[in-house]
């Protein structure tokens, strides 16, 4: 084919050959200085007009630095550096806005709790205590969570496990594989208190059991199940093919391969992920004011009758109102934050350390 | 001296062939069992699911039917009344409510802290930076319901007040009552805080997911950081944030405890969300349940059902997102 | 006009490892200039220094100083993005962005600095794609996905991406390198009319590419693992491929080793 026209040669170097490389920058301790001055001129407004308080000054404050950054940003470094410094203040508070709101929680639940947390706080139950004033504790509550909150990680872990070996092993992709793992990750979605709603009128109002232990238990481990699940099957695929074919080259049958071989190396990711999963229920509360509800008294047969644990604890001493209730509440916060937080680290300290490999 | 030797030990003979041996699964009973057992396990999973949806429809159904009333268009809950009228206008118009600004708020700073872990801190600490955020993800409700309560509403009446002063003509800000206790807005401020960390953890995958010959190309080109986030970064992670958004809708819908604790429980559908009131359907199963008799726990059950179908199809909605966009994104 | 680099004492270093060392040698304006070297010796961390992408990685330092045209890019006012604009890159893997069309990635570099109108964005595009050598083969699709060319055609796809910014210098960092054998010829016939308008400074372990296409040769060497790479010769190609002055370079030349 013939060109009838000829091709343009190719883009030229710019012509412009005075286009310099530098391009001002602002000095590197630009933001500190407008910060400084930011906050200055924060604190004057805050002194002298209507504009006060912590939050507003601060407001005030963080409003003053952008504006004036970015100022003179673009007057000195023109608007691409001007717009990427903006950027990175948005981005760089963003991450402090987060930071505020947790340590303000830890700070408070510590501050709070401290008050009433006393080893005669941790060793008594609420059993003939006047709700609305001082005195009793939290006993019941913690024996009452290590029971149901025991019973859901022995319902729904090893079933979580055993999905996840489904999937991972048998499914292959085939179609009912598939929808498993999509419904899986949509079970991970069920509010809470769905959950709870559901024992409930499975448990109590179809086959005509109490509300007890046992039905929390159950509604948690329908929480528990997806969250198991999922790590389970990222750890089972972790665990190179080459493992699983040396073992069947020695003969061993696919399910011994499975639970001799695949399964224990798998083992500490999975264990992370079920203690993962046992730290966000034990901070359940709604689908247990569904099932078990609440007792003042020890209860440490989960098969009758309610049992408290923590988190319906806290519940329900916040509706009682009063100063007492309250340091209670807190009090028991405190507990259950330890508790949560300990599972919590423990388990991505396993992560860690058994990643070492 | 023998030409051949013998050998003292004959090396085993193969063992007589057996089927059964070659295939790594199937006909061994005992691989059955196990196979039957798991796939068991994975078909529990969905007779749970469509356990749920079916046993609160059957419960829900005696309820609705002695309701006078549009089930979907009446504000206010009296079932256990006669004549028994309830309805979840004004549950569902808090529960979207809540979820929405808990969005408009929490899904921004989600993504700039993913965008902040991913491509802005410091190699050695982005891990580091992660974990504490994911620790505001294991903070139980209740309690950041306990913190709402006792901490941040006496500390939010200035700004609230504020708001109506300065911004009253918007009906949202707007309190003609000057009270200032538990309403949709602080409510939706705790909502937002709990869902920030589902928000940004999924969006931090996908950023740091990003391959590096993307970032270098549009730093080639001579693009600022913000030029190469904007060129690179986002584009390809699309699809990661737009789920992370929904994910966090759906933690917003079903969230209970919190929220119970920071609405004043009225039944009414009102603009002015800072003043006292508000209702979401959650915090109503959460508040009612044990009070309420046959018929009041029915229509629980009717308002939980319907919950249960949105927070499906939000999280249906979001999964598939993910699914779909991946051939284009370039994930591959 | 395209210009000349200037290299002088160059030292590069990832945290308080030496990575290269002692680096002085000089790019002319309008040529080819080819690095060579056996694996691991330094090549392309020089070439990254050129532009300033080895900033990139942290923890990476720079001492010495890089002239271009009499101005040191590394100088206290010098701004990283205008250096990278002026110095373009074309990378080993090609890595046209994905989610964008053809179109949008040849225009990605240019929409970042100023905004232009339609017909001009149109002009730029066809011309950087036919002197990409590309234009005839997409000009039907230039709304369809950069990711669906064949790997020849997306690395010509960069190079047009890089070249539509109009820069001065072009670095390739081993270009052909995940090429089959036509998309590299058709990649070395575009080197040669480029070269026309640009400085290009291509890193290559094909020492037949380098004697191929360049005009002037480094040869860059080790001298064991864990020391810094050093520029052992650097002089007119047909010298160094024919009768070069040191024994190392005639080593790696001959495929003694490397």
């Amino acid at each position: 084919m013939s060109a009838t026209i000829a091709p343009p040669g190719p883009p030229a170097p710019s012509p412009d050959a005075m286009e310099s490389l530098s391009g001002r920058r602002l000095p590197r301790w630009a933001p500190w200085a407008v910060l400084v001055v930011a906050a200055a001129l924060a604190l004057l407004l805050a002194a002298f007009t209507a504009v006060s308080g912590r939050a507003g000054t601060s407001l005030v404050g963080i409003g003053l630095f952008i504006a004036l950054q970015s100022g003179w940003s673009f007057a000195v470094e023109g608007r691409r550096h001007a717009i990427d410094r903006f950027a990175t203040t948005l981005i760089y508070s963003s991450f402090v806005i987060a930071m505020i709101p947790l340590v303000a929680i830890l700070v408070s639940v510590v501050v709070n709790g401290i008050k009433a947390f006393t080893p005669y706080f941790l060793l008594h139950s609420m059993r003939n205590v006047d709700p609305r004033g001082t005195g009793g504790g939290e006993y019941h509550a913690i024996i009452g969570t290590i029971e149901v909150v025991g019973m859901a990680a022995i319902i729904g872990i090893p079933i979580g496990i055993l999905v996840a070996i489904y999937l991972v092993e048998y499914g292959n992709r085939s179609r009912l594989a598939r929808l498993i793992s999509f419904f899986v990750d949509v079970m991970t979605g069920v509010p809470s208190i769905v959950a709870g709603l559901f024992v409930y009128t499975f448990l109590v109002l179809t086959l005509g059991f109490q509300q007890s232990g046992l039905a929390g238990a159950l509604s948690l481990s329908i929480l528990v199940i997806p969250i198991v699940v999922r790590s389970s099957e990222e750890m089972l695929k972790l665990v190179p093919t080459e493992l699983r074919e040396s073992s069947y080259a020695l003969g061993v049958p696919k399910y011994r391969t499975i639970m001799r071989i695949v399964v224990p190396t798998a083992l500490p990711g999975m264990i992370t992920g079920a203690m993962l999963a046992i730290s966000r229920v034990t901070g359940e509360t709604a689908p247990l004011l569904l099932t078990m509800f609440l007792t003042q008294s020890i209860n440490t047969n989960p098969l009758t009758g309610p049992q408290a644990t923590l988190p319906t604890f806290i519940w329900d001493q916040i509706l009682n109102g009063t100063d007492a209730s309250t340091n209670r509440a807190w009090a028991a916060a405190l507990t259950l934050i330890l508790f949560v937080m300990i599972l919590n680290i423990v388990a991505r300290l396993l992560a860690r350390l058994s990643r070492v490999k | 001296m023998s030409a051949t030797p013998t050998l003292e030990h004959p090396a085993p003979a193969p063992a007589p062939e057996d089927p059964n041996r070659i295939r790594g699964n199937s006909v061994r009973p005992g691989d059955r069992i196990f196979r039957g057992v798991t796939r068991g396990a994975g078909i529990l999973v969905l007779l749970i699911m469509g356990a749920i949806g079916a046993f609160l429809l059957w419960k829900a159904i005696p309820a609705l039917r002695v309701n006078t009333v549009n089930f979907f268009t009446y504000q206010k809950w009296s079932p256990d009344n006669t004549p028994a009228k309830f309805g979840i206008a004004a549950m569902a118009f808090g529960t979207v409510v809540c979820a929405v600004i808990a969005m408009i708020l929490a899904v921004p700073v989600g993504y700039g802290i993913a965008l902040f872990t991913a491509h802005y801190a410091p190699r050695r600490i982005a891990a580091m930076l992660g974990y504490v955020i994911d620790l505001l993800a294991a903070v139980p409700s209740i309690i950041f319901g306990l913190w709402g309560l006792n901490y941040l509403m006496p500390r939010s009446y200035g700004l609230m007040q504020w708001l109506n002063d300065h911004l009253g003509f918007i009906p949202i800000f707007d309190n003609r009552l000057g009270v200032y206790s538990r309403s949709i807005m602080i409510a939706s401020i705790v909502l937002a805080i709990m869902i920030l960390p589902t928000v940004s953890a999924i969006s931090r995958e996908v950023f740091v997911q990003v391959p590096r010959a993307h970032v270098e190309a549009a730093l080639a080109l001579g693009a600022t950081r913000w030029e190469m986030i904007r060129t690179a970064v986002i584009p390809y992670g699309r699809s990661g944030m737009i789920s992370a958004a929904m994910l966090g809708l759906g933690r917003a819908l079903g969230e209970t405890i919190a929220v119970a604790l920071l609405l004043s429980a009225s039944f009414t559908i009102s603009s002015h969300l800072t003043e006292p009131g508000g209702i979401t359907i959650s915090a109503a199963i959460a508040l009612l349940f044990n009070e309420s008799g046959a018929i009041g726990i029915g229509a629980l059950i009717a308002a939980g059902l319907v919950l249960f179908v949105i927070t499906l199809l939000v999280n249906m909605i979001a999964r598939l997102i993910i699914e779909r966009r991946r051939d284009f994104s370039g994930a591959n | 006009m395209a210009k000349r680099i200037d290299v002088s004492d160059l030292n590069v270093r990832y945290g308080s490892f030496v990575a290269v060392e002692g680096v002085t040698l000089t790019v002319e304006p309008r040529s080819v200039t080819a690095f060579i070297g056996p694996s691991g010796c330094g090549k392309s961390t020089v070439l990254r220094t050129l532009n300033r992408m080895h900033e990139v990685i942290p923890g990476a330092t720079v001492e010495g100083k890089v002239l271009l045209d009499g101005e040191d890019i590394y100088g206290s006012d010098v701004d990283p993005v205008n250096v990278r604009r002026t110095i373009g890159m074309v990378f080993q893997k090609p890595n046209p962005f994905p989610t964008m069309s053809i179109y949008d990635n040849v225009v990605a570099g240019l929409k970042l600095s100023k905004r232009y109108r339609r017909a001009e964005l149109d002009e730029i595009v066809e011309r950087s794609l036919r002197s990409a050598n590309l234009w005839e083969e997409v000009k039907d699709r230039l709304r369809r996905p950069g990711s669906g060319l064949s790997g020849g055609q997306q690395q010509r796809l960069c190079i047009a991406r890089a070249i539509a910014v109009q820069p001065q210098v072009l670095l390739m960092d081993e270009p052909c390198s995940a090429l089959d054998p036509i998309s590299t010829l058709a990649i070395e016939d575009l080197i040669e009319e480029l070269k026309q308008q640009y400085t290009i400074v291509i890193v290559t372990h094909n020492m037949q590419q380098a004697a191929r296409v360049s005009d002037t040769t480094a040869f860059f060497n080790i001298a064991g693992t864990g020391q810094p790479g050093m520029l052992i010769e650097m002089d007119g190609t047909q010298k160094i491929f024919s009768n070069p002055s040191e024994k190392k370079t005639e080593d790696y030349i001959s495929g003694r080793f490397g």
